[in-house]
């Protein structure tokens, strides 16, 4: 218990670290993954073509990949703001896929008759969009958004691997800095991450449950 | 697409307007990539002056002419999958135990349950990585499998109950009518039904757990982006970009394969769900519709 004592403002720092590398890269990832989301469901194909292959390609390449990108080949090109921008930079790239198909799913996840019916009793498009289909919409794409935001919480531990300070990084140094309390510093740690992602994940639930009874 | 619903047929008007967007996204769309291609082609000046020539040059690919090259990458790629497939059959076990607890009669064992799963879902899986190493001094290659299988299989065990609690309550009274023990109608009746419905489901975070699989290369095992590295580093740094492309491709290359079985699977399976979920490829990332499964974290990567 002394090495978490001793170590907490180190730790609180970690944590703090952690905590801005989510909100950053979730506030990325949310604007990049609205674009990409609303090509994903634009008239024109190519801008379609362009999001689907963004998409795929990103969901399907490792984070630890995309990290490794940012943080050696990067600078390798002469492009180097700092190891933080850049952990920021490849996160906010790896999440921005999923939000951009939760967001997607959402909006397809309205039933057509919804829609049907909005234009039968004619609402404009604007109209529809506006007071029938983005209300339910969103209501439905709070809970999936929520789980995008926990597994993003994780994955800043990857982040933290690659030079950046945050919990895992902390974890990484005060183990080897302390050998006999390797158990109580890993728990430590992981509490600060459960901080995050526990009551996110209750929040998540109420919320789908709510969403599922308007249904 | 559901969205024509919302729009009339399109009118002259219209046509010539989406006609434009078109153009103009694929100009600018392709203007960015060419943008792209000729930086990366580009020679390059370093700090310290020296002049590198360009990622498309070929003095950047000719050790890939060497077949040593390609038999490492084909270790890395090997290791990777063994610790996939190792994980992947634990995270099965794991996840059908951990169903199992999590649907147990008494709350003595129920709530202990809920709160490990919770636990391990919550936490990052280079963290149980760490842990694995560290504490159980396991290697780098079971400290993967570990977190791994314990990671995956609280989430497939979540997918199970899930899958279990929607099944009407018939088919348990059934089994239990016949005289089988609760536990034999579990086996028999409840999970092989839990098990289809939520194919789809295991599959996608099967995809996942090939993914994480790159993790392990922060703790050290050799895996295929730790072979890229080490060739990188034996090689030199002028071949960097071309040994980060060849990775690049292969993980796409086995995280493709498994995405596209996924997807066959998941249409074969879910052929009588409602519209809501199924009619959207991407419902076997982001599963969270079906049965109020909170397996959306199967997006976590």
């Amino acid at each position: 218990m002394s090495a978490i004592i001793e170590n907490f403002p180190q730790l609180v720092e970690a944590f703090l670290g952690t905590l801005s590398l989510l909100v950053l890269s979730g506030l990325g990832a949310l604007a990049i993954g609205i674009v990409i989301a609303g090509m994903r469901i634009s008239p024109a194909p190519p801008l379609r073509a362009f999001a689907t292959v963004y998409t795929e390609l990103l969901r399907n390449t490792p984070l630890t990949l995309v990290l490794f990108f940012c943080a050696t080949l990067l600078p390798y090109l002469q492009f180097f703001p700092g190891y933080y921008p850049l952990a920021v930079l490849g996160l906010t790239l790896y999440t921005s896929p999923f939000v951009a198909e939760a967001l997607r799913s959402g909006i397809n996840g309205v039933a057509v008759g919804q829609a049907e019916a909005a234009r039968s009793i004619g609402l404009t498009f604007g109209q529809t969009l506006r007071i029938v289909i983005l209300p339910q919409a969103l209501r439905m794409v709070v809970p999936p958004l929520i789980n995008v935001l926990i597994a993003l919480t994780k994955n800043t531990s990857v982040a933290g691997a690659f030079f950046v300070f945050e919990l895992f990084a902390a974890a990484r140094r005060l183990a080897n800095a302390r050998g006999d309390a390797v158990i109580t510093i890993l728990l430590g740690v992981a509490a600060f991450y459960l901080l995050i992602t526990v009551p996110l994940g209750l929040i998540a639930g109420r919320v789908e449950k709510k969403v599922a009874v308007l249904r | 697409m559901t969205v024509s619903v919302l729009y009339d047929v399109p009118g002259p008007k219209a046509r010539r307007r989406s006609v434009m967007t078109s153009i103009v996204g694929t100009i600018a769309i392709v203007a960015g990539l060419a943008w792209l291609i000729a930086t990366l082609a580009g020679e390059r000046t370093t700090v310290a002056g020296a002049t590198l020539p360009g990622l498309f040059d070929p003095s950047r690919w000719d050790i890939f002419n060497d077949i040593v090259v390609w038999r490492s990458l084909g270790e890395g790629a090997l290791n990777t999958l063994a610790m996939a497939g190792a994980a992947a059959a634990l995270a099965l076990v794991v996840g059908v135990l951990f169903s199992f607890g999590r649907t147990a009669a008494s709350p003595g064992i129920r709530v202990p349950v809920a709160v490990l799963l919770e636990f391990f879902r919550g936490m990052p899986v280079l963290l149980m990585m760490l842990f694995a190493l560290l504490v159980f001094s396991t290697g780098t290659y079971w400290a993967g499998v570990t977190a791994l299988a314990l990671y995956n299989g609280a989430i497939i065990g979540e997918a199970l109950r899930a899958g279990i609690s929607a099944l009407p309550s018939g088919q348990r009274e059934a089994g239990l009518s016949l005289g089988l023990t609760p536990v034999a109608t579990r086996f028999l009746i409840e999970f092989p039904q839990a098990f289809r419905t939520m194919l789809p489901i295991i599959v996608a975070q099967l995809v996942v757990l090939l993914k994480d699989t790159s993790l392990a290369y922060i703790v050290g095992y050799s895996e295929l982006l730790r072979t890229g590295q080490n060739l990188t580093q034996f090689f030199g740094n002028r071949y960097a970009f071309s040994f980060f492309f060849i990775v690049l491709a292969m993980y796409l290359a086995m995280n493709l394969l498994l995405s596209w079985v996924a997807r066959i699977i998941s249409h074969r399976t879910s052929s009588r769900g409602g519209a809501l979920v199924a009619a959207d490829a991407s419902a076997e990332q982001l599963p969270e519709g079906v049965g109020g499964v909170d397996a959306g974290e199967a997006s976590r990567r």
